[in-house]
Parts: structure tokens; sequence; C-alpha cells
């Protein structure tokens, strides 16, 4: 079966004043139907501008797309007129984000934001999509469905906001859903509530999922493919069980690494990654994360490393010394 | 006033809620705090129509050198219990003895003293920090306004001093906030928290705004602080791996109140309170072998509003474990096993 999206080294950058930044440089992933995959890296990695991009989205000025193809159910999106491209947004591609009172309108009932969705992409007539948006709050786990298609967004809870979010992302019956941190905002308990919800639905109704994070332990409990993302590029990718038990890129190791575990004994001491995120609009053509890693040597100076397979079949490293990895930081630690 | 009368009878039974980890005995001692926000109606007469029990009824006690944990989901008032401890905030009532004084009622001169002893960490190291003043100005003003270092020369150097403390270079001093990343403002805001030298510090998700590496890196740095000067702190999070890491004893709060008050290993390990279970469990460990054998089923429901808590056990209505009687009286902190309290009737 071919992959559901195929993104094909998608290039964006943007103008500033401080310089052209390559926010997303050069990135290939795939999603296969019904499949989680997850997007991480630290804040600025370019995980929201990837997804930006390829649902066209990305404000221009100062943005651009230079260069990538990004092939959903056999179209390439790139090529789709504006209206074709409206459609694909909130029809077959869902789209959920971090904070939904800026997604939300809230001058409008979340009832009418519901069937206006609804309307636009499938045609139906009020009263189907009153029916629609009904069920759509059951679907959600949203009682009282009534009341609630009269209230405006600031009338509800973070998490209720986000329920909704979830309900118009799926009212169109879509392949695949595209969140971008849906649950950063929230409590740990509100968090888990969303993130059962999403898996429920999307294993339940066959949807694809992106889930954009940078939190490690919702990647663990949620994806089956990884992509971590480190200043605009995909650095590691594969497995969850490959990645987390067996990294093959400096970063990944040193990420997981870094955070504190509540399985495991408390340690002395944690074990941070030196130095800060890179500038983008001061990178130098080595690799870019040659300034914080341990392993650096001469080569790592003289061009970007390529993604290429290393370790577990289907996973892939962008790292000059991938394979001698495990080796080497055993020894270090 | 049940409910008060029950929180001075556990004092009057002898031991404090909540003995230290520390043996140089306990620094802070807060009994029955309270604070409570008025809400009001109308334009022009504006009618009293009910309160925000933000803080609503807590015992703790912090040892000289500890860090306790305060833990619990957002509005459950860790802030405002760190802001009454700061005294931002005077408290509806209750004690806060603070090195045996009760600063719950101290007066503005007397509380000058005290700010130079308790300091402060927030979350935003941007919003916090001056963006018109350079970092060298923000770090030495206190000691200006105190009158601490009052020669400019000696302050600079003192400033210099600070940043390298912090890990940072000491021309930092020359640069504004807008020009560094997140975890140096972070840093430059804990090296302001030290120009007094002070003893307590409130550090109000000082690490929840950095990434995961930089999170790691600002960690070590109050571990090594704490060391050096024998700090305490007041660790407020709601990340519970790093709560875990960094202190020695937990308290967590739900809805204006302690459920639950043990030293770190011992809530981690052994957690009772239904509340700090359904915590623990939401937490997703960064493993997915391991998170493939966790089974969970995430507690039900949100935190009702603070205005018009459920009576009874606050938490109740979330509860699997919830009897009738859950519902009708308020559980008291009980000493459940050996300086591990939990306020809920039903564990055992
Ligand atoms: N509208 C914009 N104008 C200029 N730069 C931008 C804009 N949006 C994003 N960027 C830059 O692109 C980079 C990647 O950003 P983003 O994708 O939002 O990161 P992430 O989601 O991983 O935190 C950052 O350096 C950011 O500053
Ligand atoms: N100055 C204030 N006036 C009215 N309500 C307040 C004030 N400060 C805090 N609150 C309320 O008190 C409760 C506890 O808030 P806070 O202490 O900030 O919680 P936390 O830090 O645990 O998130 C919340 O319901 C909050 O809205
Ligand atoms: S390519 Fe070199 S600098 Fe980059 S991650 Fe690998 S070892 Fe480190
Ligand atoms: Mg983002
Ligand atoms: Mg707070």
């Amino acid at each position: 079966m071919p992959p559901l999206l195929e993104v094909i080294d998608l290039h964006t950058e943007f103008r500033t004043g401080a310089g052209l930044v390559r926010a997303v440089d050069g990135i290939s992933y795939t999603v296969d139907p019904g499949e989680t995959v997850a997007i991480v890296g630290e804040s600025g990695s370019g995980k929201s501008v990837s997804a930006l991009s390829l649902l066209r989205l990305i404000p221009d000025p100062p943005g651009r797309v230079t260069q990538g193809r990004v092939i959903f159910a056999g179209r390439d999106l790139m090529q789709l007129s504006e209206e074709q491209m409206r459609n694909v947004r909130g029809g077959d591609i869902g789209m959920v984000f971090q904070e939904p009172m800026t997604s939300l309108n809230p001058v409008l009932t979340i009832g009418r934001q519901i069937t206006e969705t609804i309307e636009q992409h499938r045609g139906h007539d009020p009263v189907a999509a009153q029916r629609r948006a009904i069920e759509l709050l059951g679907l959600v786990g949203i009682a009282d469905s009534e009341r609630r298609l009269k209230q405006y967004p600031h009338q509800l809870s973070g998490g209720m906001r986000q329920r909704i979010m979830i309900a118009i992302a799926l009212a169109c019956d879509p392949k695949l859903i595209i969140a971008d941190e849906p649950t950063t905002a929230l409590d740990v308990t509100i968090q888990a509530q969303i993130l059962e919800l999403m898996q429920s639905l999307t294993r339940r109704l066959g949807v694809a999922l992106i889930i954009i994070t940078h939190n490690l332990g919702v990647v663990a409990r949620y994806a089956s493919r990884v992509n971590v993302m480190y200043a605009g590029r995909i650095v590691e990718s594969g497995s969850a069980a490959a990645l987390y038990h067996d990294p093959h890129h400096p970063y990944t190791l040193a990420l997981l690494r870094s955070v504190p575990r509540l399985d495991r004994p408390r340690q002395a001491r944690l074990d941070p990654i030196e130095g800060s995120p890179p500038d983008l609009t001061r990178l130098d053509r080595g690799c870019s994360f040659r300034p914080r890693c341990r392993f650096a040597i001469a080569r790592c100076a003289e061009a970007p490393p390529p993604l290429e397979a290393a370790g577990a079949p289907g996973q892939f490293a962008a790292c000059y010394r991938s394979n001698e990895l495990a080796a080497v930081a055993g020894e270090a630690a | 006033m049940t409910a008060i009368a029950g929180d001075v009878a556990s004092h009057a039974a002898g031991k404090p809620v909540g003995n230290t980890a520390g043996n140089q005995g306990p620094l802070l001692q807060v009994r029955g705090l309270r604070m409570h926000f008025p809400v009001t109606e109308g334009m022009i007469a504006r009618r009293h129509v009910g309160d925000v029990k933000a803080v609503d009824g807590v015992d703790l006690v912090i040892g000289r050198g500890e860090t306790l944990g305060l833990v619990g989901e957002s509005g459950c008032g860790k802030t405002t219990m760190g802001r009454c401890i700061l005294r931002l905030e005077t408290p509806t009532a209750g004690e806060i003895l603070y090195d045996g004084v009760d600063i719950a009622k101290l007066g503005r001169r007397d509380l000058v003293a005290l700010r130079r002893r308790i300091q402060v960490i927030f979350q935003d190291p941007y919003s916090s920090l001056n963006p018109r003043m350079k970092v060298g100005s923000i770090i030495g003003e206190p000691m200006r306004v105190h009158g601490v270092e009052p020669d400019a020369g000696r302050r600079s150097a003192r400033v210099a001093e600070l940043l390298s403390l912090c890990g940072l270079n000491p021309n930092f001093a020359d640069r504004y906030p807008h020009e560094m990343s997140g975890g140096q403002r972070q840093r430059v805001g804990i090296a302001r928290a030290l120009a007094l030298n002070p003893e307590f510090i409130v550090c109000d998700e000082a690490v929840s705004a950095l990434d995961v590496s930089i999170q790691a890196q600002i960690i070590n740095l109050l571990e090594d602080l704490r060391d050096k000067f024998n700090l305490t702190y007041l660790f407020i999070a709601h990340d519970l791996s790093v709560v875990r890491h960094l202190c020695q004893r937990v308290a967590v709060m739900y809805l204006g109140r302690v459920v639950e008050l043990a030293a770190c290993d011992e809530l981690f390990d052994n957690p009772l309170h239904p509340y700090t279970r359904a915590l623990l469990a939401a937490v997703p460990i960064p493993d997915p072998v391991v998170e493939a054998t966790r089974a969970f089923q995430p507690v039900a429901g949100e935190v009702p509003s603070p205005i018009n808590p459920p009576p009874g056990c606050v938490f109740h209505p979330r509860c699997t474990l919830a009897v009738a009687e859950c519902r009708r009286t308020r559980p008291q902190l009980r000493e459940l096993r050996p300086n591990h309290w939990v306020a809920c009737d039903v564990v055992q």
C-alpha cells in the first residue's frame, strides 16, 4: 500500500530583519494510512512550520516554501489551486492546534463553527449538519450537547475547547489529522484525557495522525514512528522503540538522557545538553548540532550529514558517527 | 467552622503536620493558611457575591536547607501559596511562622527586612525581567534598593560574580533580556534572586517554560546553589518527574488544599491519595516499551470552581473510591504511614 502522505525534500524560508531563516531545511517523511507519527524537537526546531508548510498556511511574506513535494492521497498538495487546497484543509486533513482559543472564532457559537465546516466541505443542509454536530460532540465525550452547541468558546474550559477542536477536525471524515502541541497548554490529567480520546478515535475511525510535540513521554505513549527535528532538519527517524532504545543520533541520545524519569531510581545529577539551540540565521555549513555535540570530529564541520540508514530496519540518522555512537557513548558514560 | 477547628486540633494533638526531612529545624511553618479573593458584582456599589478560595486551610513545614515540592494542576493555589509566603498577599487567615516570627501580619517596615531573606524565581524569565534595563542593572537593582552594596563599583563586581556563579559570562551585564535565550534569561532571574543572599527561595514554575535540554541545565544549577549556600526552596511545579528529582518532600495540592504530604521517595513509591495516583498515572514515561505495558484509565472530569468547591472531600466528584461520607465530611490530613500524611478517609 502506498503511504497516505509523502513529504519529499520540503524547504521553507523566512526573510527576517536578522537574516534568512531556513526554518525547514529539506525534510522528508511518510505517514501510512491510520498510522500515528510523531514530530518531536525543541522550540524553534521547525515543527510547526513544517506542518503549516504542507497545509500551505505559511504567511507570505515573510515566509515561502521554496522547494519540495507533498503527495497526499495521490495528489501533490503543492500543485493544487488555492480553492482545492481550502477543500483539503478541514476536509481530508483535519487540524488541531495548541491554543484552541486562537483557532476558534470567539463570536460564533460552538454549534455554528462545527456546522459551518460540515456545510462548506460536505454540502449538508443545516438540519443534517446540526444532526452531525450533535453526533460529533457525543463522539468527543461532551455530554449535554444541545446546550454546548449554543455556547461560545470563552464559556468552555481549555480541555472542552480542545474536544471541540477534535470534533471539528473529525467533522468531514478526514484521512489525516495534524495535531500541533494539542495538549501543551493543558494540565496533565486533562492532557491524558485528550490524548486518549484522540488515540481511540483515530484508531476506531482509521484516521492517520501526525502529532507534533516536545514531550518525549507523549511520543512514547502514542506514536508508532518518530521524526526528531533539530534546526529545521530531521536528524533521526524510525520506530519509537528503536529510537528510544538504540538512538543513532547524538541529539536523540542526549535528549533522552536529559530528562528525569519517574520509573527509574532517582539520579544523582541530570545530564543536560550544554549550550543553547542554534540561531538559524547564523548556521555554518557543518552539522548544526556540532557546537553542542560530545562526539563531534573534524569532518562534522565540513558539510551537513545526510539522513542515512542506521540501526534497526527503517531507522535513519543524520550523523557521521551514527554507527559508532553506541560504542563511543557507552565509553563516555 | 468545623474545618478550622479540625486544623487546630491536628496541632493540639501534638505533632505538627509534615515533619521536615532536614535536621536543621523548621525554617517555615504554615498553619491553617487561607487566602480568599472576594468576587464582586455590579459597577458602582460592588456587591460581595462570593470568594475564590485559592488557598483554603493549608498546613506545611519546611526545614532549613530543605526543598519542598508543591505540585498540583493549574488553579489549585500553588502560586497563591508562594505569594502569601513572600507576603505579596496578606492572607485571609492563618499563620506563617518564618524563623519563629509570624509574618502573616507583619507591617510594611518589617516586610522590607523579610524581602532580603525570601526571594522568588518566576516561570517566565521574559516577563519578569524589565526589557528596558540591562542585565547588570536588573541584578544590581535589589542591592541598591536595599542599600546592601551602595558603592557602584563594588556592586558591578558583585553582579559579575553572580553572573559567573549562574553560568553566564560576566559581559552579559551589558546585554538586554531580549538579546538572550530563554535559558540564559532564567539564569539572570536566578542571579537576581541571589543578589541579596537570601536563605529561602520560592521557585514558581522556574523551569516549566524551558526546553528539556535547558531545563536539565537549570535544575543542576539550582541544586548546586542549594548545596553551596544552604538554600531552602519551595519548588512549585507541575512536572512530577522534575519534582521527584529535586525535592526532599512533596505536598500535593488540589483546589486550595494539601491532599497528600510525604518524603519524596515515599510519595512516589507509595502514593496513597486517589488524586496523587491519578496524577502519577497520567504522566507518560519516555519509553515506548514501558508505556506499552501500562494500561491506564485517565481520571474523568475537570477541576471544579474554587468559588463553589464541592462539599466534603473536594476531590469526590472525580474519585473512583468515593463513598457517601466523602460528600459530607472534609477529610483532614492524617498520618497514615510514618511521616506520610493523607487527606482521605477511605484509603488505608
Ligand atoms: N512568521 C515567521 N516569521 C519569521 N520567522 C518565523 C516565522 N514563523 C516561524 N519562524 C521561525 O522558524 C523557525 C521554526 O519555528 P517553528 O516551526 O514555529 O518551531 P517549533 O514549532 O519547532 O517550535 C523558528 O526559528 C522561528 O523563529
Ligand atoms: N488576585 C486574584 N484575584 C482573584 N482570584 C485569584 C487571584 N489570584 C489567584 N486567583 C485564583 O485563585 C486560584 C488559585 O490560583 P493560583 O494560586 O494562581 O493557582 P496555581 O498557581 O496552582 O495555578 C485560581 O482559581 C485563580 O484564578
Ligand atoms: S555529525 Fe558530528 S557533530 Fe553532528 S551529531 Fe554527528 S558527531 Fe555530532
Ligand atoms: Mg511549534
Ligand atoms: Mg501558578
